[in-house]
């Protein structure tokens, strides 16, 4: 029998409709995807099951099991959810109460649905935890939500989604900001409830990350499905244009330079120096402690002009401590940074200042890089004259339908922007001194996958066209590898392995690279 | 990604350390309000001796003004006067009242209670409403937002003395429900309380509001309705705790503020109390009462403070934010 029936559901916010014309079923130890970018409705979508929009919701039939949830009582709503549909929120690292223990969570889904003892719930929360994959899981179970690393929050929110067995599990974003191979436990996790017998939800940007679970794909855009099917005939046969733009935008597994979005490619330009073995930015033997943690240790690289160098690790690897060491506002304790091939980490601030403009740096979080106040055109303005101008120029709009931006949008303020546009805003900003150097931090890691192939086919343009060389900091696997020429794998503070990219991903010379080269999610 | 990945360690100091600094803090402030006061009361014109024989209308004669000097070491230079004082102020000793001529402790003892237990009930009252208001403006949608915000506002621009004269005006001399002045029981303590928690809940109940709406909106709040949670449950086991934070932060404010409020309120109701005996104090020049007074609200102040700071790391034992480099999120 078919769990749940959806036709043709809408959903709309004081009279603004957001979702309309959704249709979907889910069979009974099924796992169906909902997938599309930021807004285009699956949230709230998935939300509609549980009563849980906050708008008003209509539909032809919105059944779970032998429920109409259009007609259920509030009461009645209360008993299904977290007994018979789990929900894991978006947002691993805040949907967890931050000034509790993270066992009373899961020990709430017992005491709402059961008549356990507060002894047995607090044993059977701790059973939960381990089950979800949490080690030590009495002494986790204690813990606030801030004591635990994302992955072990993640999975603590599981553990409190199934702690009544619920025939569907919804999972909003599951992975989004964890690393790959924490992601790519999550993900083994939520493989092993589908396997058995639980009905799982699932919603996510990103189409590699679905299609390892998803025996069924719902494309959403902008409110509205705009294909659905079995997951194979859409990711092999795509219908319609907007899927089609979705599988295209994973760079995992594309050749450097090749487009992941239709927008032609910059033409290389004639005055720029172009790609060569000059090196640009090196480094040697850095080493950085915090107290009496090392955080750096022992890292070298070398930096060709026209060139990117990837540096690849998990959290707390060290890779943006090499950033703040390379950008020199982290002095190191010992090795040195050489810029154009004069000093530049031994030098004092007032001797690097008017080197700066040599080296510029773009970060996951753009926004809140921006002074509040300014607006896009008085940012821009501020870069391309070194601080002592915010008036409106025709630079200005130069920088800005360089970098793909509207000129129109000189006068707005960074906040209002959608996420793709700030970062283009940080990199025209970045970009406006004429670096030879970009230090890209995580920039696209907090991006929908169809965004974030926007903004690396305009870092790959902006290589092209002005010759810039890029430091590339990430934990995405698919990303490095589409982007870098070099990479550099590091764990713990220390270099793991550093070679060409295609040989390093050809040939992973440790262990810990072939693990993470194998836990990234890939298409099909 | 999201853990710091340069930050140092969050330092926790140890108990003891804490402590020391916390009495040191103490004893110095102590210290310095005692100094201020003592000289500050010194620059009201008038002569300290004719007020311990009953203020300038008691027309003494030089030789008992003399002797009063005498008495009192008032014919001391001024900075000798100080040291004197702070050698007995650190025995213990609080002197004695030159109006009441008994121990500034005894008068300090007999009024403290009273002021405590107005205060107390203010502060009692002042939560309740302001959690009401709170409350009632987070889930009667927006009509309910909008009324509460303009009592909030109102409230807490209250002058107390316009509060307090109001209050009598309507409880008293128009419906006759409650008596004018503060008699004993607790029928006597309904209108002071009123006038000191109506401005207090306006203002806590601003902080409280913003807080539990930021905490309503969240995701984990989400996730605990996703659990089954009722809206009784969501209010009381999460976002209280979250709303309660800051209001508590507001503590020790609240407490200053109700002293200050105490003065005006004891006067108005003839309600004997510390305020009430400051003010006279102050009139009569009566300077060891005057600095008692100071040093005995200091005190109190300070340990309303270190109290609201355990009762803040109870509450939210997350460690405080370093200033050091903080990893992206």
């Amino acid at each position: 029998m078919t769990l749940v029936s959806v036709r043709d559901l809408a959903v709309s916010f004081g009279g603004t409709t957001v979702v309309s014309g959704v249709d979907f079923d889910i069979e009974a130890g099924q796992c169906v995807a909902l997938v599309g970018e930021s807004g285009s409705g699956k949230s709230v979508t998935a939300r509609a099951l549980l009563g849980l929009t906050g708008g008003s919701v209509n539909a032809a039939e919105l059944r779970f099991h032998d429920t109409d949830l259009r007609s259920a009582s509030p009461s009645r709503l209360r008993r299904l959810r977290g007994r018979e549909i789990g929900f894991v929120s978006q947002g691993a690292l805040v949907a967890l109460d931050p000034l509790r223990p993270v066992g009373r969570e899961i020990e709430d889904s017992l005491r709402i649905h059961t008549r356990l003892g507060a002894a047995q719930r607090r044993a059977r929360a701790i059973e939960l935890l381990a089950e979800a994959g949490v080690p030590q899981a009495a002494e986790r179970a204690a813990q606030r939500p801030d004591e635990l690393s994302g992955g072990l929050r993640q999975r603590a929110l599981i553990a409190s989604a199934i702690a009544l067995r619920p025939r569907l599990l919804i999972a909003d974003e599951p992975t989004t900001a964890l690393d790959t191979t924490v992601q790519a436990g999550i993900l083994d996790l939520l493989e092993s409830l589908r396997d058995a017998g639980t009905a799982i939800l699932l919603i996510s940007h990103d189409l590699a990350v679905v299609s390892r679970l998803a025996s069924h794909l719902v494309v959403m855009s902008e409110g509205r499905v705009v294909e659905s099917g079995p997951a194979e005939r859409v990711l092999a046969e795509p219908r319609h244009p907007y899927t089609r733009r979705l599988i295209a935008a994973v760079p995992t597994d594309r050749p450097r330079f090749e487009r992941l979005t239709d927008r032609p490619a910059a033409a290389p330009a004639a005055d720029r120096p172009q790609a060569s073995r000059d090196v640009v930015l090196s480094a040697t033997g850095l080493r950085r402690e915090f107290g009496s943690r090392v955080a750096v240790d022992g890292v070298g690289f070398a930096l060709g002009r026209g060139k990117t160098l990837g540096i690849v690790g998990e959290s707390g690897s060290g890779k943006t401590t090499v950033a703040r060491l390379v950008l020199a506002l982290e002095r190191p304790d010992a090795g040195e940074v050489r810029l154009l091939g004069r000093p530049w980490s031994t030098l004092t601030e007032p001797q690097r200042r008017e080197r700066r403009p040599g080296i510029g740096a773009i970060y996951q979080d753009a926004l809140s890089s921006f002074d509040p106040r300014l607006t896009v055109g008085q940012i821009l303005a501020d870069a391309l004259s070194g601080g002592r101008s915010r008036r409106a120029s025709p630079e200005v709009v130069a920088l800005m339908e360089s970098v793909g931006l509207q000129a129109s949008l000189a006068s707005r303020r960074p906040r209002l922007l959608s996420g793709g546009q700030q970062q283009r805003v940080a990199i025209a900003r970045a970009i406006a001194p004429r670096p030879h150097i970009l230090v890209c931090d995580e920039p696209v890691s907090s991006l929908d996958v169809s965004v974030q192939a926007q903004v690396l086919d305009l870092l790959d343009d902006l290589q092209r066209s002005l010759g810039l060389s890029y430091l590339f900091i990430t934990h995405d696997l698919g990303v490095v590898r589409h982007m870098s020429d070099d990479l550099l794998v590091m764990r713990h503070g220390r270099v793991l392995e550093a070679g060409p990219t295609e040989s390093v991903f050809s040939r992973p010379r440790h262990d810990y690279t072939r693990a993470l080269i194998d836990s990234a999610p890939r298409l099909g | 990604m999201a853990l710091p990945v340069a930050a140092a360690p969050p330092v926790r100091r140890g108990p003891l350390p804490w402590l020391l600094l916390r009495l040191g803090g103490v004893v110095f402030v102590l210290w310095a309000v005692a100094t201020v006061t003592f000289f500050a009361i010194r620059l009201i014109p008038g002569d300290p001796a004719e007020a311990v024989l009953g203020g300038p209308g008691s027309q003494a004669s030089a030789a008992a003004l003399a002797q009063v000097r005498a008495d009192y070491g008032l014919d001391l230079p001024l900075p000798l006067q100080y040291l004197h004082y702070l050698g007995r102020l650190a025995a213990g000793d609080l002197g004695r009242s030159y109006s009441l001529r008994e121990p500034v402790g005894a008068v300090i003892g007999q009024n403290l209670g009273g002021t405590l237990l107005l205060a107390l009930l203010s502060l009692l009252t002042a939560a309740v409403i302001a959690l009401a208001l709170a409350a009632w403006s987070t889930r009667g949608g927006r009509w309910a937002s909008a009324v509460t915000w303009v009592l909030e506002v109102v409230s807490a621009a209250l002058p107390h003395f316009w509060l307090a004269i109001s209050l009598i005006l309507l409880f008293s001399t128009t419906l006759g429900w409650l008596p004018p002045v503060s008699v004993p029981g607790p029928a006597g303590l309904v209108l002071p309380v009123l006038t000191l928690a109506i401005p207090l809940a306006g203002f806590l109940g601003q902080v409280m509001r913003e807080s539990l709406l930021d905490a309503l909106g969240s995701p984990f709040v989400l996730a605990a309705r996703a659990r089954g949670e009722s809206e009784a449950g969501v209010f009381w086991r999460h976002a209280l705790r979250h709303a309660a934070i800051p209001a508590i932060g507001l503590a020790g404010w609240a407490f200053g503020a109700l002293i200050s409020g105490a003065v005006v309120v004891e006067t108005i109701f003839a309600r004997p109390g510390i305020g009430r005996s400051l003010l006279s104090a102050v009139q009569l020049r009566d300077v060891p009462l005057v600095i008692g007074v100071v040093l005995v609200v200091a005190l109190g102040y300070m340990l309303v403070t270190t109290l609201t700071d355990l009762a803040d790391r109870l509450i939210d034992p997350r460690p405080a934010p370093t200033t050091a480099h903080r990893g992206r999120s």
